[in-house]
Order: C-alpha cells, then sequence, then structure tokens
C-alpha cells in the first residue's frame, strides 16, 4: 500500500504529503577501548552546527547503553494514544516476551512539543514462534517492527537492536539531548543528527537516526536514486513507510551485511561504487571485485549528494557519495575517534583533537571497538 | 589592533562585533561561526580557533587571517583582498572567485576555484601549499590555482597524486600550475597540460613570494622546481560538445 494513502486520514500533514523544497548536520564519538561517555559530548557537538538544522528534527543513537538488558531487544516505540498502543501491546505480546516495558523518561522542554507516547519494551522472540516459522531471533524481530510500522496506524518503531538506543524527535538536536536525558545514558559510541528536511515537513518518526536491529543511520544530503533503491529493496520485505530517503539506507546496510553477508568495505563500494573510469584503472583482483559488486547490486548505488554515520554494535563507519557533495571530517585523542560534519563540532567535543582528515569522496572510515570492550 | 573573545557567541552577535570595530581585529576562541568577514572592504581580521563555513564570501578589499584550519566556502566569490590560511581549508574554496588571493598552507578540499574568473584588472589567485581535492579548477574562466604538493613529514607523507581526480573539467579560462610532474594525474581533452616556461614562472614569482612569507617557506625550493601548467586548447574549446551555435 502507497504510505501516503495509509496516512491521508492525519493532521498535520506527515512525510509523503506534502513537498518543502529547500542541509543537515552529523556527528559521532566512539571509544575504541570501549570505555562509555555519558550523552553530554555529542550534544555538544551539534551546538556550533545549529544553522544547518532549522528545528524540524533531530536525534541521537548510542551504544552500550542497556549493558543489564544486553540479551534482550529494546524497541523504542512512538505512539499517536493509547488506544493504538494497548492494540499494539496485544501483537507485541503474541509474538515475544517483555521482560520490562515503560515509558522513556524525558524532560518537559518549551522547544519541544507535541510529543506522542514515547515507550520502550525490553523483549525476546518467543521460542515456540521462532521454532515454528524457522528464522533466526534477528529476522524474527525485524519481520516484527516492518509489521507494525506497516499494519499498526499511528503507532512507529524507531528503535530495534540490542545493548543500544534511538531517541529522536521534532526540534533543535541540543534541545533533543536534553528532552531525552542523554546525560543519564552511557555509550562507547554514540552519532547524533541534527534536520534541514528537504522535502517533508518532519515529524518525529521521520526524524534520524533511522535504524532496523542494531543498525543506524544519520545522514546529510538527498538520495537522488531514492526510488530505484525503494523499489529494488522492497523486494526482500523492506517496506519504506516514511518516504523519507534515510529511511531506505538503513535497510540496504541491513540487507547488504546482515543478509548477504558483506563486509562493511564491501558495503561501501555498493552504495558510493566508484566510477567505471576509476573501476578501470583497478589492479586487477580489485577491478573483479568492484565490477562484480557494482553489477550485482547495480539497483542498490545510492546517487545524490550524502555523508553518512553507519552505527552498528562495536563500531561506526563514515561514507562521503563519490563526488562528495557534502563535507565530513574525522578527528582523533587518545582512544576516541570523531566524525561531523564541521570540524568545529569536533572541536567542541575535544579542543585538541589531532588528525583532522577529510575523507574522499566514497572512502569509507571504519572505527571498531577492540573485541570484548562492549 | 582591538581583540574580541569570540566564545559561546553566536554568528550574528560575532559579525556584528566585528563590523563595529572599524579597526584591525583579532578574534579567539572563533568555533564554527559562519560568514566572517563577508563583504569585508578595509582593515584586517586575525582568527584564532576555527571560523564556520563561508568564511569571507564576497570579501572585497579587508586581509583575514586564520591561524588554525578553515571550513568549506571560504572566499566565496571573492572580489579582492587576501585571506590567508594557516591549515587545510574544506570544500569549495574560492567558488566563482573574481579577485583577491587566497593562500593556504595545508591541504584544500573539493571543488576548489571552481568557476574562478579574471576581468580587466581582476586576476583571482589560489595557492595550495599541500594537495587538493577531486575537481580542482572545474569550470575555470580565469585566474591562476597553484597547487605545490609541499610534503608535511611522517604519516602525511603520500605517494597520491597532489590533485585528486578531475581537475580542469570544462576549463575555459586561466592556468593551473602543478609543482609536479603529472605524473597519474588524468586530464580532460579539452586541455593542454606542459612545462612551466620562465615566462610561466615570472607571472607567478610575486605570488609565490608572498605565499613563502605568509608561512615562512624557502622561496628558492619552491620556486626552482619542475612545474606544470595546464590551459585550455583555445578559446571555445567544448563547441563540439554541445549544438553549434
Amino acid at each position: 500500500m502507497n504510505p501516503s494513502e495509509q496516512r491521508t486520514s492525519r493532521t498535520p500533514p506527515r512525510e509523503g504529503e506534502i513537498r518543502i523544497p529547500s542541509g543537515c548536520a552529523i556527528a559521532a564519538v566512539i571509544s575504541k577501548s570501549g570505555e562509555r561517555m555519558s550523552g553530554n559530548d555529542i550534544i555538544k557537538a551539534m551546538r556550533p552546527m545549529r544553522e544547518r538544522s532549522n528545528g524540524l528534527g533531530g536525534g541521537f543513537a548510542g551504544y552500550g547503553i542497556y549493558p543489564e538488558y544486553r540479551d534482550f531487544f529494546a524497541l523504542h516505540i512512538f505512539y499517536d494514544n493509547d488506544q493504538i498502543r494497548t492494540e499494539c501491546e496485544i501483537y507485541l505480546r503474541s509474538a515475544l516476551e517483555i521482560v520490562r516495558s515503560e515509558t522513556i523518561p524525558t524532560r518537559k522542554l518549551p522547544a519541544i512539543t507535541d510529543e506522542p507516547l514515547i515507550w520502550r519494551y525490553f523483549v525476546t522472540p518467543l521460542r515456540s514462534v521462532l521454532a515454528s516459522m524457522q528464522v533466526d531471533e534477528n529476522e524474527f524481530v525485524a519481520r516484527v517492527v516492518m509489521r507494525i510500522n506497516t499494519r499498526f496506524d499511528g503507532a512507529y518503531v524507531f528503535s530495534s537492536g540490542k545493548n543500544m538506543g534511538v531517541f529522536k524527535a521534532v526540534g533543535y538536536p541540543e534541545d533533543i539531548g536534553v528532552f531525552y536525558r542523554l546525560e543519564e545514558y552511557q555509550a562507547y559510541s554514540w552519532t547524533a543528527h541534527g534536520r534541514y528536511p528537504t522535502n517533508t515537513p518532519g515529524w518525529w518518526g521521520g526524524a534520524h537516526p533511522f535504524a532496523l536491529l542494531d543498525r543506524t543511520v544519520v545522514h546529510n544530503g538527498e538520495i537522488s536514486s531514492y526510488d530505484a533503491n525503494r523499489r529494488f529493496i522492497e523486494m526482500f520485505g523492506y517496506r519504506c513507510t516514511l518516504q523519507t530517503d534515510t529511511e531506505v539506507i538503513a535497510y540496504i546496510a541491513d540487507y547488504l551485511i546482515r543478509k548477504q553477508g558483506l563486509t562493511l568495505k564491501e558495503t561501501a563500494s555498493v552504495i558510493a561504487a566508484p566510477f567505471w573510469s576509476a573501476i578501470e584503472r583497478k589492479p586487477e583482483t580489485e577491478r573483479r571485485e568492484l565490477k562484480y559488486l557494482r553489477t550485482v547490486f547495480s539497483g542498490l548505488l545510492i546517487t545524490g549528494p550524502f555523508s553518512i554515520i553507519l552505527g552498528f554494535t562495536g563500531g561506526l563507519m563514515a561514507l562521503n557519495d563519490r563526488l562528495k557533495l557534502r563535507s565530513m571530517v574525522t578527528g582523533e585523542k587518545k582512544d576516541r575517534v570523531y566524525i561531523a560534519s564541521e570540524e568545529a563540532a569536533i572541536r567542541a567535543m575535544e579542543p585538541d583533537a589531532e588528525n583532522i582528515y577529510a575523507p574522499a569522496g566514497g572512502e569509507p572510515v571504519i572505527i571498531t571497538v577492540q573485541k570484548g570492550a562492549f | 589592533m582591538k581583540y574580541l573573545d569570540a566564545l559561546d557567541m553566536d554568528y550574528i552577535k560575532l559579525n556584528d562585533a566585528i563590523r563595529a570595530c572599524h579597526d584591525n581585529i583579532s578574534v579567539t576562541n572563533c568555533l564554527g561561526q559562519r560568514f566572517i568577514g563577508a563583504g569585508a572592504r578595509e582593515y584586517d581580521i586575525q582568527i584564532h580557533g576555527v571560523p564556520g563555513n563561508a568564511l569571507g564570501a564576497y570579501l572585497d578589499g579587508a586581509n583575514i587571517e586564520v591561524f588554525d584550519n578553515a571550513q568549506d566556502a571560504v572566499g566565496d566569490t571573492m572580489n579582492a583582498g587576501k585571506i590567508v590560511i594557516h591549515g587545510n581549508v574544506g570544500d569549495t574554496a574560492g567558488y566563482a572567485m573574481r579577485g583577491g588571493e587566497i593562500y593556504v598552507r595545508g591541504n584544500a578540499g573539493y571543488r576548489t576555484g571552481v568557476h574562478m574568473k579574471a576581468y580587466q584588472d581582476k586576476l583571482p589567485v589560489f595557492i595550495i601549499g599541500g594537495r587538493a581535492g577531486s575537481f580542482l579548477g572545474e569550470y575555470q574562466a580565469g585566474g591562476i590555482i597553484i597547487v605545490l604538493g609541499l610534503e608535511e613529514t611522517g604519516e602525511n607523507k603520500s605517494d597520491k597524486p597532489i590533485v585528486g581526480d578531475f581537475s580542469c573539467t570544462g576549463m575555459h579560462g586561466g592556468k593551473l600550475y602543478l609543482r609536479s610532474d603529472r605524473a597519474g594525474i588524468l586530464f580532460p581533452e579539452q586541455v593542454t597540460a606542459r612545462p612551466a616556461s620562465q615566462e610561466d614562472m615570472t607571472e607567478i614569482e610575486k605570488y609565490l613570494r608572498e605565499f613563502c612569507a605568509a608561512f615562512d617557506f624557502d622561496f628558492d625550493m619552491i620556486y626552482h622546481s619542475f612545474y606544470t601548467v595546464v590551459t585550455p586548447d583555445n578559446k571555445n574549446p567544448y563547441q563540439q560538445m554541445y549544438v553549434a551555435n
């Protein structure tokens, strides 16, 4: 079903119902030794980039924040009202064991208004259901997320990984961080986004990061190939429900990495594939690989300007489109690596950051936490 | 010289304070504030810390010196004056620049000097001490871009060419100088790359002297190196690419 048809009963207009022609801010920090940091620093990063957002969306993803529930999927869900919450919970209980359910603690702020009901559930798939469906728990939870987001009008799962969580809203990111009390969470990596919606009005679900299982995407840019990418990915059971381009990147990452078993570097060579002219100049083995990836996954080449940060359990990957139509810099200090749209944001987190580097278009920067440290 | 602490100032407040100063000014604790020195006609602006995007946009005679890195869109459409950056610059520096000088000690990002142009006595000059990213001088119509490829030591050392891919695409005027034998660099068909003549070198001597003085480099070492000069083939090299007119 066309998502805009599903959502037409709603006011105010949501993604896909209105076009606003018009940039964004992204930032991240990760501790390679797995040391956990409060959300304060990543909030600081967003302040000097305020002009990159317009108050219509922002959000954060933190990894390692729920160690006491590390074996359970943490579902973060927005509900329009209690009625849809009740309906959705009946479905959740039919598929999953819920070990804890609660509202996500927030702080009332004048800058953040119109909040939906914001709940989180620590869950694990019922073994009997898994056995009868013959799927692993990740696949099962991914299907649950897709089902809620397409069938339950007024409910939206915006985070679904283990020992990680997405926190997003309509507003400026620095206010959203305060709203969600991010200073109370401890994560070994954080990503952040400030939104300047380019085509759509912005609503809570449409804010970044976009997530499926433990993979999250924050994105600055606009995907020209959105519809081609969406048509390809929807052949494999994914449903793009938001008509906002970043969503498709989260599903592409899930498909290529979890389902196809590609490495992060190979994934980068699919979504930001080098030009054929560049591939021709590569050494034989590399040329064959790149040709293979471009040919087999041609529908997943992402064109148009983007800088993205992909978060996952134990690491981050930063990537620019191959033409580098958006800015992105990285920096380091001790065991920390910083990534941001602007160097000023890195300096806001760490004034003495070293090795400030601007990755080339299509050059992935992959940072992983030491094994066993997360 | 007046002094201004930019700590926790937003870009509007900071730029208002700089404009109200009517004197040379030194700004400390700069952190990402945009549009510094935009359209400025006179006085020197010194910046400690990282200035935000569009530093010196439409600059019209003032001098800006940054003692750290600068971000994107430095000197966008500048007309006159000088911008000296002691670190690196981000993407799209000198976009559509038509006068004045930009000197960068370190590296420049993507799309440096895109659509630079010259007119009568206006001759923009952009010198990059390190390397430049892809699309350097795309659609260049006039002026001079110089990339020196001065190697930093240690881990910054690299075998990569001193400029990225697609340099000079759509070039139809001006000159690109590379302190390099152009090995590994591909140029479009419509431009010619050749060794610099003495005349070419004389043309840039005074700019290189200024550049070396600004950053304390050895002029003789830099000047007496092998340079490649890239120019468009003729007045209308793209005639055959589109419809005849």
